[in-house]
């Protein structure tokens, strides 16, 4: 088990250093001048020569990269260009905002796909299996940002029940909490709709195995079976799934937050690039993908814990 | 064919044929210039001339509709191809190679996972500027690790049937054979998954150019049509619902498609049916 984890975590640094080089890469590599693109055409020379030297672009690429990463390892990200503070600093004000989101939306979503998924696998090749298949399909195939569009019309617009958008701050937790529930909802549904189709096949597979049958002859009630014994045992490709998903539900903040004008990461990454402020973009590219890479290295962890039979394999 | 066709490939079949017939019909006929202004007929409710009415500048929502179709399929169609023939040779090249080539490709698609098609439109936009282009880049980009990695499974199923070994034996080379025999017995599961794709293209492309990461001004794209329709929401609300429903038309559409492939190419899941 040891050895196995030892492994998992040396590939997840070496992923992460490799992800980070490609975002360097990208954003400091390709053709064209970082200082002419923050700066504009009409940028004078010594503006720009000021500029170059503030970034570092004077330096060597690889000395850029080195002092790029050794610094993000200790917080510091660079000054961001637009906002005249440090990026670290926009990043900490906005991160609450960003994590409550695809937390709220992880919470939603589980919720939501496990008793689906469950109940469908229950109903198996009867209206309610096929009713859930039909709306997780439907689900799967609706844009997130259209989807907001539609609740804001029908709650915001039409009802009057919820804001359509924007944020006040936690100071008066009630009013933050109903600015949450469209944009939780709306970042919530694709993927509780790919989970209820894995969860549901899942259970099905355990449902066919012998225990099952053996439990349910044994006098247990059907309910208890299916939440005690086929849940459990259906986990595996769940958590797998459940792992990604994560990591979805994080990027897709992006487009939720834009579409609700919340002041998270993802409207900072778009004022940043109309702002042209590339270290700010730089930094919170590399921090959504670092949570991607998190997420599935922690799921890889997780199958030990889930599954006993790898702690005794390896 | 003797099997009955599976209810899902023909659903998926016709809702494909609808949104594609629509882009092709959009190249030599709209009911009007989609791009064509009349602001003194702005927010008009649907007539003989104009089916869905027309927008806040006076556009014929239908023509542009249509438009928004052409632009669609276009972007899925570009960035799958693309993508797909990259992953594709990558993934032939693995499989035909071994060793530590196939083991670098496969690490390297496992790194492909961790940049979603946003983060990557993002960066390329930050560089150079939002463009259709660079979406059209970022969704390819995402492709070539999905495809690199069912071609290179499917294939490696493949050299170790019989007439590849015979074919070995003839001396034939390993991309001859990569060429000559995987490629056209692994088809069948690369066609599967470039329909599945085009789907996810679909919703990619939309959302992207949602954003302003994608279409610019003037060019019609149903994602740039809810951009400018989420603004109005208040006067026209119908205008934010039209586009929607096309983009849930076409993306399951395609995925329909892509299942009922699939369902047919792999005898074992048909049977079960």
């Amino acid at each position: 088990m040891w050895y196995f984890i030892f492994r998992r975590t040396a590939g997840f640094v070496a992923t992460l250093f490799v992800v980070s080089a490609v975002v360097f890469a990208v954003m400091n590599i390709l053709p064209g001048d970082p200082a002419l693109t923050i700066l504009g055409l009409d940028a004078t020379d010594d503006a720009l020569a000021a500029l170059r030297e503030q970034l570092g672009l004077n330096q060597p690429v690889l000395a850029r990269y080195v002092s790029w990463i050794w610094n993000a390892l200790q917080g510091d990200f660079g000054i961001s260009h637009s906002f005249r503070v440090p990026v670290s600093e926009l990043i900490a004000e906005r991160l609450p905002m960003t994590v409550s989101l695809a937390v709220a939306g992880m919470i939603f979503t589980l919720v939501i796909a496990l008793s689906l998924g469950i109940g469908a696998a229950a109903r198996h090749r009867k209206v309610g299996d096929w009713g859930v298949m039909f709306i997780s399909q439907i689900g799967i195939a609706v844009p997130a940002f259209w989807l907001s569009m539609l609740l804001v019309l029908l709650f915001a617009v039409k009802l009057r029940w919820l804001p359509p958008g924007g944020f006040a701050g936690w100071s008066d937790p009630v009013a933050a909490m109903r600015s949450l529930v469209l944009p939780t909802i709306a970042l919530g549904v694709v993927q509780s709709a790919v989970l209820a189709r894995v969860t549901r096949s899942s259970a099905l597979e355990v449902m066919r195995q012998d225990f099952v049958r053996t439990a349910r002859a044994s006098g247990l009630s059907r309910r208890r079976v299916l939440w005690r014994h086929v849940l459990p045992n259906a986990l595996v490709p769940i958590v797998t799934i459940v792992g990604m998903q994560f990591a979805a539900l994080v990027t897709g903040t992006i487009v939720i937050e834009n579409v609700f004008y919340l002041p998270g990461l993802g409207r900072l990454i778009f004022q940043s690039i109309s702002n042209r402020d590339l270290p700010t973009v730089q930094a919170l590219v590399m921090l959504f993908a670092a949570i991607v890479v998190t997420a599935n290295f922690v799921v890889d962890l997780l199958y030990v814990v889930i599954d006993p039979r790898l702690k005794a394999r390896t | 064919m003797t099997r009955r066709l599976p209810v899902n490939f023909i659903l998926g079949a016709v809702l494909v044929a609808l949104v594609v017939g629509t882009a092709a019909l959009s190249l030599v006929w709209t009911p009007h210039d989609a791009t064509l202004m009349t602001i003194s007929n702005k927010f008009a409710p649907p007539s003989a001339t104009h089916w869905l009415g027309t927008d806040q500048l006076g556009r014929d929502v239908v023509s542009q509709l249509m438009a928004g179709a052409r632009n669609s399929m276009a972007v899925a169609l570009v960035a799958v191809l693309l993508g797909g023939s990259v992953g594709v040779a990558l993934g032939l090249l693995a499989s035909a190679i071994g060793g530590w080539v196939e083991d670098g490709v496969m690490r390297l698609a496992d790194l492909g996972f961790a940049f979603p098609a946003l983060l990557f439109a993002i960066m390329l936009a930050a560089v150079f500027g939002p463009s259709l282009t660079n979406a059209v880049l970022a969704i390819a980009f995402i492709n070539i690790p999905v495809f690199a990695r069912v071609t290179r499974g499917a294939a490696n199923q493949v050299w170790t049937l019989d007439y590849v070994l015979a074919a070995r034996a003839a001396g034939m080379n390993r991309f001859a054979i990569s060429r000559d025999h995987i490629l056209p017995n692994i088809a069948a599961a690369i066609i599967v998954q470039a329909t599945i794709e085009f789907a996810v293209a679909i919703l990619a492309e939309a959302a992207l150019s949602y954003l302003g990461l994608g279409a610019q001004p003037p060019a019609s794209s149903w994602g740039r049509l809810l951009s400018e329709a989420q603004t109005l929401m208040y006067l026209a609300p119908q205008l934010a619902i039209y586009p929607g429903l096309c983009i849930v038309v076409a993306v399951v559409g395609f995925g329909l498609l892509g299942d009922g492939l699939r369902d047919m190419s792999d005898p074992r899941l048909s049977r079960e049916r």
